[in-house]
């Protein structure tokens, strides 16, 4: 986990607190749709670039809307492309027949299909930073929670995302203190990682407790209310069925070839 | 080991979804039934504490280079399994949603291999045995060490599993395995040397924390016997496996550029290089023939165009230049589109 995200972190709440059309959307709408956008873009063949190039539509359609900066989504996925990069490029050692012939130049499948993975990756984690980025974590969970979420996630997931930035913060405070005085030595022994992380946990353990009591004391009784009660509009409805009726017709025809077809004249 | 939407079909993805989905609601039903009420803020914060206990690094003895805490194992010895796999999936799911580590369709898969196998595994039929009551050190640092190996070994074989399952990566199985196995090998001994210590210190200081963890599963739900099955076969084929694998603790790029180094010594001798070039010498007389094909095949290809793309993609080897070229240009164009939307929309409520 590198330091920078945790401010970025910051930036995804405040992106959430904007009032846009999509923003005003019931969570469940988005959480469904976007559902519906990874699973028909996961469905295609391995093979398969131009009949993604329709489903781009959607995140940026959620970053526009949205008023998300596209270069804030764009340099989170950077951040975590490495995986599906380190697991893709293995595709074009092992699947060397060419799939793609452009003049006399061939394309192995293995490339494409490494194209096709990171085009992919690119398009369903940017879908999924933009949902967040115009939902925010709390009606995110209100919203998972009446899908049927059992409340203890619900409420864990709630707890989680408050308290990351004070333990954070608290983990900071020993990092710079250990550098400042250990100058030269770190990363530490395992005997003083032992200590540090062990006293980490339990000064979390000792704000649980803190917090706990705090609770109790303005009437908790084992029960957490979220208390977000929205109802599906006319339209959550409308993006909703919108999007799955777009995603169905990219997903059965491939409008990008068509367009190409139709521009380029090379019916074959 | 966060798996990404982009190498998971939807099939596998959503089984898994299935599977977490209906661990989380069993751990919930759970921790319902025995619920002490303290436990809510508590589990909220050791999940923000996993977060942060990941920035302080420790250097790993004899190697220079340096680990930090996973958070499976150590979650699961200070809540019991139900809590500790709850609280791993929200740091997962938070992980995904503000991330993107790990996409929300391999959710499941993550959830799965990384809050499944050290807290329904690893930790009630390795730890808890081997480290036995709070007795000796030595024994509860050979628990955690052997509890992490395992949950990780189980984690990284299910990660091959459901990649190759997904059908999406084309590394062979046997390469996968040997290119995750060793990898997570030394993952996990860093995560039981990290956890270790970090329990040690806990018992020294504050022993009551730990006594205060529930025990392990003691329910008799019939999960059992499919769980030690399923937990048998596995660890024999991981164990296995890893057993004849270089265990190298060099991380994962030096396991990459011995794969593809193995790749390109194994074309210099022939076979690859020499198929190859084979391929490239068709190729270079395919346009010509290409096109021929395609006059031939022009009724059928209108014909094929009408059905899915699933379908006209799946035989692919037959490609001609022809539609190539409009796929191409057709991409391009839609992309210009797409972005011609994204931008109108955008300068759209400037305006307004």
């Amino acid at each position: 986990m590198r330091f920078g995200n945790w401010f970025e972190i910051g930036r995804m709440d405040e992106l959430a607190r904007q009032d846009t059309p999509v923003h005003r959307l019931d969570a469940r709408a988005k959480l469904l749709a976007t559902g519906a956008f990874i699973v028909a873009l996961m469905s295609f063949s391995r093979y398969e670039i131009s009949a993604l190039m329709p489903f781009c539509l959607y995140p940026f359609v959620l970053i526009s809307l949205g008023r998300i900066p596209f270069g804030f989504i764009f340099r989170k996925i950077i951040i975590a492309a490495p995986f599906a990069i380190i697991i893709g490029i293995f595709n074009p050692f092992f699947d060397r027949q060419p799939a793609l012939v452009i003049g006399s130049f061939a394309i192995s499948g293995g490339w494409l299909s490494f194209a096709s993975i990171i085009i992919r990756f690119g398009l369903t984690a940017g879908a999924a930073l933009a949902l967040v980025a115009c939902t925010g974590i709390y009606r995110l969970c209100a919203g998972l929670e009446r899908m049927g979420l059992p409340r203890v996630f619900a409420v864990q997931l709630l707890f989680l995302y408050r308290y990351l930035f004070v333990i954070a913060d608290e983990g900071s405070q020993m990092k710079r203190s250990l550098e400042l005085r250990a100058t030269g030595l770190m990363p530490v022994g395992l005997r003083v990682y032992g200590s540090l992380v062990g006293h980490l946990l339990l000064r979390a353990m000792a704000r649980s407790e803190r917090i706990y009591q705090a609770m109790v004391a303005r009437g908790f009784d084992g029960e957490i209310k979220i208390a977000q009660k929205t109802s599906f509009q006319s339209a959550d409805w409308t993006f909703l069925f919108g999007w799955i009726f777009f995603f169905t017709v990219a997903r059965t025809w491939n409008i990008s070839d068509w367009l190409g077809r139709m521009l380029a004249g090379s019916a074959p | 080991m966060h798996m990404a939407d982009a190498l998971i079909s939807p099939a596998v993805g959503g089984t898994l979804w299935v599977v977490s989905a209906g661990l989380i609601a069993y751990c919930a039903r759970k921790l319902k039934q025995t619920m002490r009420d303290n436990l809510v803020p508590m589990m909220g914060v050791l999940g923000a504490f996993i977060f942060a206990a990941q920035m302080i690094n420790f250097s790993i003895p004899g190697t220079g280079s340096s680990g930090h805490l996973g958070g499976g194992l150590i979650l699961s010895v200070l809540l019991g399994p139900h809590a500790a796999f709850l609280v791993i999936a929200s740091v997962l799911t938070v992980q995904a949603f503000f991330f993107a580590d790990g996409g929300l369709l391999a959710l499941g898969c993550n959830i799965f291999n990384l809050g499944f196998f050290p807290a329904f595994i690893a930790y009630p039929f390795i730890y808890r045995p081997l480290a036995g009551g709070a007795g000796s050190v030595s024994r509860s640092w050979i628990a955690a060490i052997v509890a992490a190996v395992v949950g990780l070994q189980l984690g990284a074989f299910s990660v091959v599993l459901e990649t190759k399952a997904s059908g999406i990566s084309e590394l062979p199985f046997g390469t996968f395995v040997l290119l995750m196995l060793p990898i997570h090998l030394a993952i996990g001994v860093v995560e039981g040397l990290a956890t270790a210590a970090v329990v040690s210190f806990v018992a020294r200081t504050r022993p009551e924390v730990l006594a205060a963890a529930p025990v392990a599963a003691e329910d008799k739900t019939g999960l059992r016997p499919v769980l030690i099955g399923l937990a048998i076969a596995a660890l024999i084929v991981g164990g296995a496996v890893s057993w004849f694998a270089s265990t190298h603790p060099d991380g994962l790029e030096w396991s990459i550029a011995k794969v593809t180094g193995k790749e390109e010594i194994s074309g210099s001798d022939g076979g690859i290089h020499r198929k190859l070039t084979a391929v490239q010498e068709k190729t270079a007389f395919l346009p010509d023939y290409g096109f021929k094909s395609a006059e031939a095949a022009g009724v059928n290809a209108e014909k094929a165009s009408a059905e899915s793309a699933a379908v006209e993609s799946e035989s692919w080897p037959a490609v001609t230049a022809g539609t190539s070229v409009s796929g191409i240009v057709g991409g391009l164009i839609t992309l210009g589109l797409v972005c011609l939307i994204g931008f109108v929309l955008k300068e759209r409520r400037i305006n307004v």
